[in-house]
């Protein structure tokens, strides 16, 4: 009769009370988190948000203050991630759905594995030197906008490939069976059942990994990126700057102003990175409703 | 993912159409191309400032500045990747038989002074000046001063906190040399940054503080720091835009070159360029916080560039307490 109270001594008040202290740990650290990020952007938007004007979007360098402009950069920054994204994603989606529907299971493909998941863990700095060794200087492409997509493309690929695995993995078996009992080729299922199901992850990792290029100052440095430009790239051949390179410029100026210059070239990126992923998720939440389980 | 890559390609041509409407009226001889600028992040607001007046008139000139310190630049220019490299200090033999190697020659061109600034906290009402010698015991790198009770006789015995330019710098080179003898040798166990900004803020919020750092720098906080005049030999003298264009702020005040490829020079954009920097060198320059060189060697250094001397000056010479009209004169 007393074998339960044996077994589980009165203690069931502490119990409560130690689970009670974990989860609102866990909610406080949680918070922790979305309250510095809150502080940052209290603090950036203080310091920019009077220096963001059409003016400022549409302007070069400037060693005066209230004619410095970021346009330069933000025309660099989307042509590097539009190159990026042309050159990363038919290379990681198809490696990725090589691993996942084709590799099987052999020494090679682990090997392969392996590689892919120590690469996504490399500083970018070390792309950079890559880059520049490989693009830059032995393809002599020089400084150009392509040297710099290309390097980042490098960065960003084992991310979009382990992301593209994870959704193409998150596919149901059952829709592959499927399809072979219909006669399908391998091929046939990925293009019309595979990739299309796992789509709506696919894009989500490719646009966070593409977040992730646009903020990216280090390889672009090492690579040749200008700081001060008095032009818009028109190919991708041209030399160029992105935003993380003159938000870095302005911030070691002597002028205190220029300082404010860099906040709002803050708030800039920022909102370039939140319409990214906005618009992830808008893409995500409409291929997921169009998906038929 | 179609639909940005869609937004980019409208911003551009938005853009390209935009830039078509201005045409470059006002230019001299319409020049075409692109020139690329690399080196000192002290010099490279200079070089940014004279692109940015330049390529108003010249729209289809493209320029881009970049700055990988003088030393990263040279490595650049000597490998022939660069049309001009901005140094804070004269190219090395190292840098300039590298070049040789490569086929790379050179036009050393001189473009402003900077002074190197010393400076303390404010609340530090002790330091009037400070000699070489003294700087020397501070700064030697076997130096272990850590009182300022131990650098002159009659200070306070209150730790000293040292601030100064990082080992990459042009900066700390010409420092170093200037004050202990040989550049690069200096004491490790000091706070160093290569911005600037960071050595201002250190210095501004810390009592103990003696920092080293550019004059720009210096102008621009003059409220939060205080300046130390230096006693090179003949009186102490603190850096002003006087004392360091006439030479008398010694030895901490260094001229600041720009080097062009000779064959980079024979491209006409690039000619006009340098023919524009030179030209417009003497309102330029202190607006971006250095001191301009007197007009005299701005015309020696526009002879030596029309007559495409190479080489630098201060190469196989002892060129110490040389001013720079003497140094260019006839060269």
């Amino acid at each position: 009769m007393t074998r339960w109270s044996d077994r589980f001594p009165d203690n069931l008040r502490a119990r409560r009370i130690k689970a009670r202290i974990f989860r609102i740990g866990c909610s406080v650290l949680t918070w922790l988190s979305v309250a510095l990020l809150a502080v940052l952007i209290y603090h950036v938007t203080r310091a920019g948000i009077g220096w963001l004007d059409w003016q400022f979007l549409n302007s070069f360098w400037s060693r005066r203050v209230t004619e410095a402009g970021i346009k330069a950069g933000l025309l660099g920054t989307l042509w590097l991630v539009s190159i990026t994204a042309v050159l990363a994603i038919p290379i990681g989606v198809a490696a990725a759905v090589y691993l996942e529907e084709f590799g099987g299971r052999s020494r090679v493909n682990r090997f392969l594995d392996i590689n892919i998941s120590n690469l996504a863990g490399v500083p970018s700095i070390v792309y950079g030197l890559l880059g520049l060794a490989l693009f830059v200087r032995w393809c002599q492409l020089g400084s150009s906008l392509l040297a710099g997509g290309m390097t980042l493309a490098l960065l960003v690929l084992p991310v979009v490939i382990i992301a593209s695995r994870e959704a193409i993995l998150a596919v149901p078996k059952s829709i592959r069976l499927a399809a072979f009992a219909i006669g399908a080729t391998r091929w046939q299922t990925v293009r019309y059942h595979v990739l299309p199901a796992a789509a709506p992850g696919i894009m989500t990792g490719i646009i966070l990994s593409l977040s992730r290029a646009i903020g990216e100052a280090a390889p672009i440095i090492i690579v040749g990126g200008a700081t001060m430009i008095f032009f818009t790239p028109e190919g991708p051949m041209d030399e160029f700057t992105a935003l993380p390179l003159q938000i870095y410029n302005w911030t070691t100026d002597p002028k205190q102003q220029f300082q404010e210059l860099a906040a709002a070239g803050i708030l800039v990126l920022l909102c370039v990175l939140l319409l990214m992923n906005a618009s992830a998720v808008y893409i995500r939440n409409r291929a997921q409703k169009s998906r038929p389980w | 993912m179609r639909r940005s890559v869609r937004i980019t390609v409208e911003i551009l041509l938005a853009s390209m159409v935009g830039l078509a409407g201005i045409d470059s009226a006002g230019a001299g001889e319409k020049v075409s191309g692109s020139i690329r600028i690399d080196g000192s992040s002290t010099v490279g607001p200079i070089s940014a400032a004279v692109g940015e007046e330049f390529s108003k008139l010249n729209r289809d000139v493209k320029i881009a500045v970049a700055i990988s310190g003088t030393g990263g630049g040279f490595k650049k220019f000597s490998a022939g990747e660069t049309d001009i490299s901005d140094a804070s200090r004269p190219i090395k033999d190292a840098e300039a038989k590298k070049a040789k190697e490569n086929g790379i020659e050179f036009i050393e061109l001189p473009v402003a002074f900077d002074g190197i600034s010393m400076v303390v906290n404010p609340a530090n009402k002790f330091v009037d000046k400070l000699t070489v010698e003294e700087l020397k015991k501070i700064w030697a790198p076997e130096s272990k001063i850590k009182l300022w009770s131990e650098v002159r006789t009659g200070w306070p015995e209150k730790p000293i906190h040292l601030y100064g330019a990082g080992t990459d710098s042009g900066t700390f080179d010409y420092f170093t040399e200037a004050i202990n003898g040989k550049a690069q040798a200096c004491r490790a166990d000091y706070t160093a940054s290569e911005d600037d900004n960071v050595l201002v803020k250190g210095v501004s919020g810390d009592e103990s503080a003696l920092g080293f750092f550019g004059y720009a720098y210096y102008v621009e906080n003059k409220d939060k720091l205080r300046i130390i005049p230096i006693d090179g030999g003949k009186g102490a003298i603190a850096p002003s835009d006087d004392s360091i264009n006439d030479g008398t702020y010694s030895p901490l005040s260094r001229p600041i070159f720009i080097y062009v490829s000779k064959a980079a020079a024979e491209r006409p954009e690039v000619a006009a360029f340098v023919r524009f920097y030179l030209e417009h060198a003497p309102t330029l320059v202190p607006e971006v916080g250095f001191v301009p060189l007197p007009a005299e060697v701005y015309k020696l250094a526009r002879e030596r560039f029309e007559k495409g001397v190479t080489g630098s000056v201060y190469l196989g010479k002892d060129t110490t307490g040389k001013k720079l009209e003497e140094l260019y004169k006839g060269s």
